[in-house]
């Protein structure tokens, strides 16, 4: 997706400067595969944390959100797009089948938000 | 008939918080209810050295990154640093070898910018006794914003260093056997350097807290987590501080030397792994000395005290402070290592500035060949203390042998005996207070350790303490944090 205004940042894992970024953001989708949940994927607001944990290997989006809230005074809403995937304890290279489809079906999802930036409209089914 | 000795008591806490990975830690007591020995237990499985054998040798320096995701890059250096020999590619090109130690010293300042700030920073700034929810980075925060904010855009300017010279913030491909694949554009060269005085500057004021914090606290850190250690780093021929490539030096608590210049191609003649059966992390030891006398300590406060100077003008005066003001070197208190990791924060600063007006780094000339080995091995200070990477390789391309020793398993028995220190001072009875459990992580903290880099697996981050009797009875339990609290 090569959309005008939008960021695009892949990461292994969050991170303190996460929320740097997304202080210089209007809105964040936190995208990730989720090990459990909706199929094909849920969607839903990510709330700053009041009262966020942080370590170096664990960090959650609620927790980047606040503390690009606290340090940055970030505005920016924050939302999650939770893909579902299945084999995550087998080694490979490649997504499972069910997977791909989930990937594809988030992919159809988010680009038309992303495209009109249109995450205030009331026309967004969260799926969770 | 015999009568059995009665078992010691134990007394457990696990995991351990603001760390990295999962470890628990057992107090065990004698007859008379004195602490007979504490051990931090590192629970997770090991198993990369496993993972890796078969892979084509060219992916291991991609591959290993996924060890941990806190110090990919210092994997990627190690592992690429056995692979140049591998290839018969070690004499780097100059622009090979700046763009890697840059990617190094990004990764320097990032992590120790991210543990000091994000990870210490609440104990020296509230103190060990305050309350666990105020003492963590939510806290610094609130009450110390700026310092925070210093925090997170040192790391950022770190992980920035690291995407223009790895290609990835997070496991790069950057360095490949025998040289770099991209140099370094002027464009990305003039945004560093715009932002450069700035790093520097908050390093500074970072340094100038952990330096005051230990001269305030001196009597206390004395007797807290400190005893005689051997030391262990890299050092450079000339006896400098060098954090990419040098030779092994080791020095007794006294500074007299035990071995010095060695080419780490040989570290097994120097040093040996022990296995103890309630631990899946080694306890490597100076040969020569065996394993009762041979452990030793690695990473900052181990380089500090090992080399004979630092070769950057600010870190270097620095440095003559530190071991000036805590009368003279070695400096075995643990907690000292907060001190010399901000010594070597400036010292990260200051080489990243250096580098980056070093034309070299538009250089074009990438990549070296040479004759083809069987065998090498790829050391570096990592953040965290000197990493071991060792490869054998077959004649299809394929590793057949792999040996790690990773920082965290240097200071393993360091790691134990500031636990065993703390509990000897601060345990009274057999009530685990909340003054104990904090000191204990504090002196464990002081070692920056990544129990999952030490195991190679990753891990939950809570604390569970219990205590538990001679008959195994559960007298007491206490849970803090993440996990630990959804009982």
């Amino acid at each position: 997706m090569a959309i005008p205004g939008v960021t695009v940042d892949a990461d292994y894992q969050l991170s303190i400067e996460t929320a740097a970024a997304v202080a210089q953001h209007e809105y964040v989708v936190f995208a990730d595969a989720s090990v459990a949940g909706p199929e094909p994927f849920a969607f839903y607001p990510v709330h700053p944390a009041a009262q966020g944990t942080f370590s170096t290997h664990l960090i959650e989006p609620e927790d980047v959100m606040g503390m690009a809230r606290d340090l940055f005074q970030a505005k920016a809403k924050g939302y999650a797009l939770a893909i579902r995937g299945y084999a995550f304890h087998d080694f490979g290279e490649t997504l499972s089948d069910k997977a791909l489809q989930n990937l594809a079906a988030g992919l159809e999802f988010i680009a038309p938000l992303l495209q009109d930036c249109a995450f205030d409209t009331a026309s967004i089914q969260y799926v969770r | 008939m015999a009568i059995a000795a009665p078992a010691p008591r134990k007394i457990i806490i696990e995991p351990v918080t603001r760390v990295e990975g999962h470890g628990k830690v057992t107090i065990l007591l004698d007859e008379k209810k004195q602490v007979q020995q504490a051990r931090l237990h590192i629970v997770e499985f090991r198993g990369f050295e496993r993972f890796i054998q078969g892979r084509p040798f060219w992916e291991v320096p991609v591959l290993v990154q996924r060890l941990c995701g806190i110090c990919p890059v210092s994997h990627h250096l190690a592992a690429v640093k056995a692979m140049d020999r591998i290839v018969g590619g070690e004499n780097l090109t100059p622009t090979a070898e700046k763009m890697r130690r840059l990617m190094h010293y990004g990764q320097m300042l990032q992590s120790h910018a991210l543990h000091f700030f994000h990870l210490v920073s609440p104990d020296l700034l509230f103190g060990f006794d305050a309350d666990p929810t105020i003492r963590n980075v939510i806290g610094v925060a609130k009450r110390f914003p700026d310092l925070a904010v210093q925090g997170v855009m040192l790391r950022k300017y770190g992980q920035e260093i690291i995407k223009a010279t790895a290609g990835k913030k997070i496991h790069g491909t950057g360095a490949i056997p025998g040289g770099i694949n991209k140099n370094l554009s002027i464009a990305e060269r003039d945004g560093f350097l715009k932002d450069i005085e700035q790093m520097l500057t908050w390093s500074h004021g970072a340094l100038k807290i952990a330096r005051d914090y230990t001269l305030e606290h001196v009597k206390d850190l004395a007797g807290f987590g400190t005893f005689d250690s051997n030391h262990v780093s890299l050092i450079r021929a000339d006896g400098a501080m060098d954090l990419y490539h040098g030779n092994l030096r080791a020095i007794d608590p006294r500074g007299k030397s035990i071995f010095d210049q060695v080419d780490y191609q040989r570290y097994f003649d120097y040093v040996a792994e022990e296995v103890k059966p309630w631990s899946y992390m080694k306890f490597p030891f100076i040969k020569s000395l065996g394993p009762e006398q041979g452990w030793y300590r690695v990473g900052p406060l181990a380089r500090v005290n090992a080399c004979d100077f630092i070769d950057t003008k600010e870190a270097e005066a620095a440095r003559q402070e530190f071991v000036k003001l805590l009368g003279g070197k070695p400096v075995n208190v643990s907690m000292a290592y907060h001190w010399a990791r901000m010594v070597e924060l400036v010292h990260s600063a200051e080489k990243i500035r250096d580098l980056l007006h070093d034309p070299d780094l538009q250089g074009t000339d990438l990549l070296v060949t040479g004759v083809r080995r069987r065998e090498a091995v790829g050391l570096i200070e990592a953040p965290r203390g000197t990493l071991f990477h060792h490869y054998e390789v077959n004649e299809h391309d394929q590793v057949v042998r792999c040996n790690l020793i990773v920082s965290t398993t240097n200071n393993n028995t360091p790691m134990n005996r500031a636990v065993e220190d703390v509990a000897r001072n601060f345990l009274s009875g057999t009530e685990i207070t909340e003054g104990l459990l904090n000191r204990i992580e504090v002196a464990i903290r002081a070692y920056d350790p990544c129990l999952s880099c030490a195991t190679h697996a990753m891990g939950q981050m809570a604390l569970i303490v219990e205590v538990v009797d001679c008959d195994g009875r559960l007298l007491d339990r206490k849970a803090r944090g993440g996990g630990a609290d959804a009982e």
